[in-house]
């Protein structure tokens, strides 16, 4: 079983939610990125969600592209942080999930990538600009090296969409709570009900909920409706602002929220 | 295989050979899906081309004339050329031929809201132009470096009654403007018609824009058959995402006597990192919802492109010109800033002509080729554009 999966099953066994937190790699540097997993993992984070920098960086709001920007002039490159997830990998057991746009793993190679990044200790990876119509390639090769694919579903995909996104799925789904980018918002208007409820009628995979989920309460309001959320621009908002300890501090907060229910 | 079969292209996959797809975020993916049936339908409406014949006649002031530039023909002392004049259509550009069709598209789709990227501002001023007479909401992205290089598009566009948003991310030219157009049109796809001004992005977008520009060379055909009594030898234009190109190769790619030439921004050369010839320096891959040529580093990293032409500074390229480049069909050639200059200049003063510096690139590879040819052969060179824009940075 992968340590998704395996994961999901232990806190369904304790009656909990996950927490998936979202890092962008090599922000501020792949180091201090490295030790940031490994805190947020300390602080209650349950999967690790890290950011592979674009140049173009289309699903991302402000916060993400300002940290993939300056990730990129720093230097950063696929192979950094695959060195970087490794050396968490020695420490820790956490899931790591990789959120790469589609360019640089096809650069790579998508045998190479997904070979590469499950040596290092990668379980899972997004692609946000990859839809079901051209994801076969990428299944294939992720398949092979024992990497989860997590596919989106968004707002706007309709029941047959769904059922067959959810068919080709693994490790979990995620449910992108608005139309639109990455980044906080004040309230989330989209019937989310209707959605995870079709979602959960296509798969028994655990459904997650991201985009938009910044602070303790909208988290506790999605909680009833999926296995867990991600936060992700909130967090990111906090490390740029060099606030690491209140980036820590909102880990636990959304953790203890979601877990109430 | 007859090339065109490539009039078969795109696959249903939206691919034209190995370039093309959709590679754009779950949530614009119902609504591409709607967009492709939707378009599919008003292709073989003949209302709807009634209407948009109406526009391009009345409004447009189509066809644009195919102009023996004599002039420039003597003083370079070979082939006998032809200017396809784009450049007097309303507006000032071909842009305007794809903004009416899928503006038209979009009111009969019911949408209220416009939004699109610019580079030069063509595409923006032509965008904004559609919006006013068929009473769009208008919001356009507009690279900030390219806002100071073309000003006099900024204020045309205000007063069409677009919003212009500066884009103020990467080289702030159009590559950012067109990240930014995506992510409104994903924020607000429900309301909002993403009008793309070029032959890129996800399917059906490449192929929609094409049918609208291929006027261009359908007119062309019938204009240089009336004028010469025969099809043309080459067929020149300007490539940056590659429409006013596709425009004018389309009509022609079955017919293999006539040698179609695209020329790419040399920028400051091909060695320096200042230039947007992806399709002579670069590799296959993902950008803007489509897979095609890009310029890129190592890492899959995306370049920022250079050229003196704010219309033709794009790291990627339409995924037809890709193909046409594998297949051999199309050749694919660049102009420095330097050679676009010295045409802009030369046609200006010979034939009374203002080019835009865009079409000033096509003429360049056409100042270089016409001396060597025969005085026989006939070259039709697509003005696509004006170049009042460019008085201030030239």
């Amino acid at each position: 079983m992968s340590r998704i999966r395996e994961r999901f099953k232990v806190l369904t066994g304790r009656g909990e939610k996950a927490l998936v937190a979202y890092i962008t790699g090599g922000y501020p540097s792949l180091e201090v990125a490295g030790q940031m997993v490994l805190g947020l993992a300390e602080c209650g984070a349950d999967i690790i969600e890290i950011g592979v920098p674009f140049s173009d960086p289309i699903a991302d709001g402000p916060v993400i592209q300002t940290a993939s920007y300056q990730a990129l002039q720093g230097g950063v490159t696929v192979a950094g942080i695959l060195e970087m997830v490794q050396r968490v990998r020695q420490q820790s057991s956490i899931p790591l999930v990789l959120m790469s746009y589609y360019n640089p793993i096809l650069q790579m190679g998508l045998q190479e990538f997904c070979y590469q990044a499950a040596r290092s200790g990668v379980d899972g990876l997004i692609v946000p600009e990859l839809p079901r119509e051209e994801s076969l390639p990428l299944l294939q090769a992720a398949e092979q090296a024992a990497i989860d694919v997590v596919p989106l579903v968004a707002p706007t995909s309709n029941r047959e969409r769904i059922a067959a996104i959810c068919a080709r799925a693994r490790g979990f789904v995620y449910c992108v709570s608005v139309t639109g980018i990455t980044g906080e918002r004040e309230e989330i208007n989209t019937d989310l009900a209707s959605l995870t409820d079709t979602i959960r009628k296509c798969t028994d995979l655990p459904l997650v909920i991201g985009f938009g989920v910044g602070n303790a309460n909208t988290a506790r309001n999605l909680a009833p409706l999926c296995d867990g959320v991600v936060v992700g621009s909130a967090l990111m908002r906090l490390i740029i602002g060099d606030s690491f300890d209140r980036a820590g501090e909102l880990v636990r907060e959304i953790k203890s929220a979601i877990n109430r229910q | 295989m007859s090339i065109y079969s490539i009039h078969a292209l795109p696959d249903e996959r939206g691919y034209f050979g190995d370039y093309g797809g959709r590679f754009v975020p779950e949530t614009l993916m119902p609504s591409l899906l709607e967009l492709e049936a939707f378009y599919a339908r008003l292709k073989s409406d003949e209302s709807f081309q009634e209407e948009l014949n109406y526009y391009l006649n009345d409004y447009v002031g189509r066809p644009s004339p195919l102009y023996f530039a004599s002039r420039l023909t003597a003083s370079l002392g070979g082939a006998r050329i032809y200017l396809k004049r784009e450049d007097l259509n309303h507006t000032g550009s071909h842009k305007i031929n794809n903004t009416l069709g899928q503006g038209l598209l979009a009111k009969r789709m019911g949408k209220r809201r416009i939004i699109a990227e610019t580079g030069a501002g063509q595409h923006g001023v032509a965008t904004a132009t559609a919006a006013a007479l068929l009473e769009f909401d208008c919001e356009i992205y507009m690279g900030e470096e390219d806002i100071l290089r073309q000003g006099l598009n900024v204020k045309r566009m205000e007063l069409l009654g677009a919003k212009v948003n500066p884009v103020y991310s990467g080289g702030r030219t159009l590559k950012d403007a067109m990240n930014e157009a995506i992510r409104d049109w994903v924020t607000n796809v429900d309301s909002t018609y993403y009008l793309l001004g070029s032959v890129g992005g996800p399917h059906p977008y490449p192929m929609m824009v094409r049918d609208f520009q291929s006027i261009i060379g359908r007119e062309t055909r019938q204009q240089i058959i009336e004028a010469e009594g025969r099809l043309p030898d080459y067929i020149v234009a300007c490539v940056g995402g590659g429409s006013n190109a596709m425009g004018i190769f389309y009509p022609f790619l079955n017919d293999g006597g006539v040698k179609l030439i695209g020329v790419e921004a040399a920028g400051r050369g091909l060695q320096s990192d200042k230039h947007a010839a992806t399709l002579n320096c670069g590799r296959p891959g993902t950008l803007h919802g489509s897979y095609s040529l890009v310029l890129q580093n190592g890492e899959g990293q995306i370049q920022n492109a250079y050229s003196i032409a704010a219309g033709l500074d794009y790291p990627g390229v339409g995924p037809e010109h890709s193909y046409l480049l594998k297949s051999g069909r199309v050749t694919y050639t660049t102009a420095h800033d330097d050679d676009a200059l010295e045409a802009f200049y030369q046609l200006s003063r010979v034939e009374g002509i203002i080019p835009a510096l865009e079409s000033a690139h096509a003429l360049a590879e056409v100042i270089r080729l016409a001396p060597a040819l025969s005085r026989e052969a006939v070259m039709v060179v697509n003005l696509s554009g004006r170049g009042d824009k460019d008085v201030d940075s030239v």
